[in-house]
């Protein structure tokens, strides 16, 4: 009985391991097989962008110029081309302004660099001024708090006014 | 009283966080300005003198607008995917043949953020005869400051911008009147 169920069990296991690797083989044979799916190109056309229609990435974008630009893609692929040459096929034609991020050179160097530094200084000026808030004396907190109006001067010397008649009164 | 060391840290390092955030916000207040210049400086117009460009034909050639002084040129962009495009593009054809014989006046015809086959296959459809060639990076379009496609530009001899048309031409009547005035 014990035998019986774990060869059944073992059957299980080796049906759903081929099952599992079924669609594998089936993508495999797709992109092997020398035509060029529609995943394929929009893979490499979402981090494109077409001059024309501005903010609609290239795999999405249903203008007939975007679906000029995926059909030169998959011709692209077809041909074996990897996605950053097509990129930069496309870059060397139209312009950075095809990116999705423009590329880290010269000016655009700022886009990097200042989102990251902003946050530091954000974050140094933050620290600053809770340390500036720590430094506050107790005392003259409390002063502040007790009578706003009053000068901590003044106080002082009613304080000790009091003290002295106090001491008077107990002797 | 006496400063504690700490404080005199803080007290000097401030004027270079004072300097660097100023220097920060001018920065990027200039990068936001040029930006908005350059976004409302409109369209060009007639009277401009009209932007240099180079061009690589289709065939090969190259053609620099500087080097067509004396020349009436007309300046077409274009693409193969723009229906209005197709409007035209008989009539620019016909025009052309009735001018290129004489030498001092050329088309040429620039195809914006289209594809070599697509637009190859587009000028063949409509026998176009007159210099043609891929707007490299779109320098031509933003050199023009083009809005979107079809616009023409037709520039004098000086290298003056005298006409502009921002919509297809409806016939080759019209494309005379904009090219007869500069050849007398």
């Amino acid at each position: 009985m014990k035998n019986r169920t774990s060869f059944f069990l073992f059957t299980f296991a080796v049906l759903m391991l081929c099952l599992s690797a079924l669609p594998s083989i089936a993508l495999a044979q797709s992109s092997s097989g020398g035509e060029v799916t529609d995943d394929e190109v929009n893979t490499v056309a979402k981090d494109l962008y077409c001059p024309v229609c501005e903010n609609i990435p290239l795999d999405v974008c249903p203008t007939k110029a975007c679906a000029d630009w995926r059909d030169e893609i998959r011709l692209k692929l077809n041909e074996g081309w990897t996605k950053d040459q097509i990129k930069q096929y496309f870059v060397d034609r139209f312009g950075d302004r095809v990116l999705g991020a423009p590329p880290a050179r010269g000016i655009n160097w700022l886009v990097y660099i200042l989102p990251p530094v902003l946050i530091l200084v954000g974050v140094y000026v933050l620290y600053r001024a809770f340390q500036s808030w720590r430094q506050i004396p107790p005392l003259q907190a409390e002063e502040f708090t007790a009578s706003p109006t009053q000068a901590p001067q003044s106080q002082d010397e009613y304080m000790k006014k009091l003290e002295e008649q106090l001491k008077a009164s107990d002797r | 009283m006496n400063q504690s060391p700490a404080t005199t840290n803080v007290s000097q390092s401030r004027p270079w966080g004072k300097i660097i955030a100023w220097a920060a916000l001018l920065l990027l207040l200039t990068i936001v300005g040029i930006g908005l210049i350059k976004a409302q400086r409109g369209q060009l117009a007639v009277g401009d003198m009209a932007p240099n460009f180079t061009l690589t034909t289709f065939d090969g050639q190259e053609i620099s607008l500087e080097a067509l002084r004396g020349k009436v040129v007309l300046l077409n962009i274009w693409a193969s995917w723009c229906v209005p495009c197709k409007e035209e593009a008989d009539d620019l054809e016909t025009a052309w043949r009735l001018y290129r014989d004489r030498g001092d006046v050329l088309f040429v015809g620039v195809a914006y953020s289209d594809m070599d086959t697509k637009a190859k296959a587009y000028l063949k459809s409509y026998n176009t005869t007159y210099p043609n060639g891929p707007d490299m990076g779109t320098r031509i379009y933003q050199l023009y400051r083009a809005t979107g496609v079809p616009e023409t530009y037709v520039i004098d001899r000086t290298g003056k911008l005298v006409y502009v048309k921002f919509s297809p031409f409806q016939s080759v009547a019209e494309i005379q009147a904009a090219i007869e005035p500069l050849l007398k």
